[in-house]
């Protein structure tokens, strides 16, 4: 990275948060998700980007573990189907409120996976990559048998669900300003750790594991608080997303399409970039929007990723904006 | 002792992924795709031009070598040298191709493949023809394996490169062929193993997913690039399914699998039937 000396450069990593560029456009992307749609009462295109939200969570949080420190997460789906089983659970048997069971979901969903990122994470490489879709079989086999949870049938809200918000149509309105805001706590965290001293430990892993380690950056320590830090925000996004649809069932809470498709934004967006993962995000959203309306297309979605992902990996590996990087660098003083 | 026989079509499943992790230090996730693959190729040639179904293994041989071959320079050979991550990525995102077409070609509904053989009665036990005759030609399939790694010319440049990739290079063994050649045989053997899969159990297009965690299991009891451990934990591996079958639900099977392999791994990460190899 370049140096300089004058202290307050814009994009410069030292300056106080509030005087960097960066962090003022998240919060303009930010805001204008909140406003665009409210702004004359625009359903649908409030679903549309509710699904946008969606995916900025999962791929900049995906981002933590695969674009930083280098280590492929297959199942980062598990937080989010588990945080929405959690929360739903929560909701219909027990009675809590909505915030309750969000914060309650997502605790727990990181707890879980700090326990299980100190086992796995001594998997190096390819090891913690097969782990990861051990796990999410592993999780979707145990909530499939687990009865609490309605096994296979999954779990249903009742209607009256949505009364203490006001009634359906301003809780789907307070959901999905929700949405927005962990969307923003996302690219905040993505931006934070980017930023700090653990961040810079974790790219190092993501370099050379061995190298970093000697240069004593606690490996095992870092790559298992990566691992549950990037639970948290997309278990409060499932939580969200299960409680709007008042149903839950494993193969749409452990729907390993959704991970993949995580990880095409992350690759297609550029590893490791912020600006990257949401840009990447809305890009496959609206892709995904035609693919599926289109009638020659809609049985391809899959294989359409799968060529996407492939031709990327292939010749693109920077994603789109390590290319950007590549043609201007004078934008890598200003987006992330 | 069924799982014996089902065991030893696991163990070769798990050849095929161990050869291409021990040759090019690949993990290979076309490997369910390709176990799929040998399925359908299994359901396609005896439904559609009515062949016997043994008939169409020598065809899956060659069919999948030729493909492994194709994949190899498609998807493989730029990767070499890359960081671990892209090759992942790379076979990965070709998995999905092959899932994806067969989802929409097929859908995701239940396939069988009948296949009529008598059973063996032995004093109280009763096994199936289909378990017995797959286990056959898997020990055939992995003793022609030996005979090629360990009696030939060409294994031994194999094993050559699997020891010492750049050392092979200089004394002149042409590698990129070796290890596409490998890439090949890998997949024939992760394709046989899906048409035997296919003679013993009905599957879908989604099988492979199953099947790959297993054959993971299974490579890391044998001990990683090790075909003759392979064999011995696909053993192991049918074993334990068998016995955890008589205690629970099937749908549990995979969460103790995937037990056993974390478990496996951080306690023995040389693999717990690993003979040390000359």
């Amino acid at each position: 990275m370049k140096t300089d000396n004058t202290g307050s450069m814009p994009g410069d990593r030292r300056a106080p948060m509030l005087r960097r560029p960066f962090f003022w456009i998240i919060a303009l992307v930010i805001v204008a998700f909140a406003i665009v749609p409210a702004v004359g009462n625009n359903v649908e295109l409030r679903e549309s980007l509710l699904l946008a939200t969606v995916y900025i969570t999962l791929a900049s949080n995906l981002n933590l573990m695969l674009g930083y420190a280098g280590y492929i997460n297959f199942g980062s789906i598990v937080f989010f189907g588990l945080g929405g089983y959690i929360s739903v659970y929560l909701i219909s048997a027990e009675g809590w409120p909505l915030a309750a069971a969000e914060f309650a979901a997502g605790a727990a969903v990181s707890l879980l996976a700090l326990f299980f990122g100190l086992g796995i994470l001594r998997l190096r490489g390819a090891f913690f990559a097969l782990a990861t879709i051990g796990i999410n079989e592993g999780v979707e086999a145990f909530v499939s048998n687990f009865e609490p949870w309605g096994g296979s049938a999954g779990l249903y809200l009742s209607t009256t669900i949505f009364a203490p918000l006001g009634g359906p149509m301003r809780a789907l309105w307070i959901i999905y300003f929700l949405l927005v805001a962990v969307m923003g706590a996302s690219l905040y965290l993505s931006y934070a750790v980017k930023t700090s001293k653990f961040g810079l430990g974790l790219m190092a892993i993501g370099q050379n594991e061995d190298a970093a380690g000697v240069l004593g950056v606690p490996a095992p320590l870092y790559k298992a608080i990566a691992y549950s830090l990037s639970a948290f925000l997309p278990a409060l996004a499932g939580g969200l997303y299960f409680f709007k649809g008042a149903f839950i069932q494993p193969p749409d809470a452990f729907d390993l399409s959704l991970s993949t498709e995580a990880m095409v934004i992350v690759m297609l967006g550029g590893r490791g970039t912020i600006t990257g993962a949401a840009i990447g995000a809305y890009l496959y959203e609206e892709l995904r929007g035609f693919l599926l309306t289109s009638q020659s297309f809609s049985n391809f979605q899959l294989v359409i990723s799968g060529v996407l992902l492939l031709v990327i990996v292939l010749f693109v590996p920077g994603g789109l904006m390590g290319w950007i990087y590549g043609r201007w660098p004078r934008v890598k003083q200003v987006l992330e | 002792m069924d799982g014996v026989l089902i065991g030893s079509v696991y163990g070769l499943a798990a050849m095929g992924l161990t050869l291409i992790w021990g040759v090019m230090n690949v993990v290979n996730l076309t490997h369910g795709a390709a176990i799929v693959a040998g399925m359908f190729a299994l359901y396609l040639l005896t439904s559609g031009i009515d062949m016997p179904p043994y008939a169409a293994l020598p065809l899956i041989l060659v069919g999948g070598f030729l493909i492994g071959v194709a994949l190899y320079w498609i998807a493989v050979h730029r990767m070499i040298g890359r960081p671990p991550l892209m090759i992942l990525l790379s076979t990965f995102s070709v998995n999905l191709v092959v899932i994806g077409l067969g989802t929409a070609v097929w859908g995701t509904g239940l396939f069988n493949v009948a296949v009529a053989l008598p059973g063996v009665t032995w004093r109280r036990y009763t096994f199936s023809g289909t378990h017995i005759l797959a286990a056959v030609l898997t020990a055939i399939i992995a003793g022609s394996l030996y005979l090629f790694l360990y009696h030939t010319r060409l294994g031994k440049a194999v094993r050559a490169v699997a020891n010492n990739r750049e050392a092979a290079e200089l004394v002149g063994i042409p590698t990129t062929r070796v290890l596409s050649l490998s890439f090949g045989l890998g997949v024939a053997l992760a394709g046989a193993a899906g048409m035997l899969i296919a003679t013993m159990f009905p599957f879908t297009v989604l099988s492979g997913d199953a099947y790959q965690l297993k054959s993971f299991v299974v490579t890391a009891l044998g001990g990683l690039g090790n075909p003759a451990g392979a064999l011995v934990g696909g053993v192991a591996l049918g074993l334990v399914e068998g016995f955890a079958a008589q205690f629970m639900p099937v749908s549990w099977t995979l969460v103790i699998e995937f037990v056993l392999f974390v478990v496996v791994l951080i306690i023995f990460p040389r693999g717990v039937f690993a003979f040390k190899r000359s």
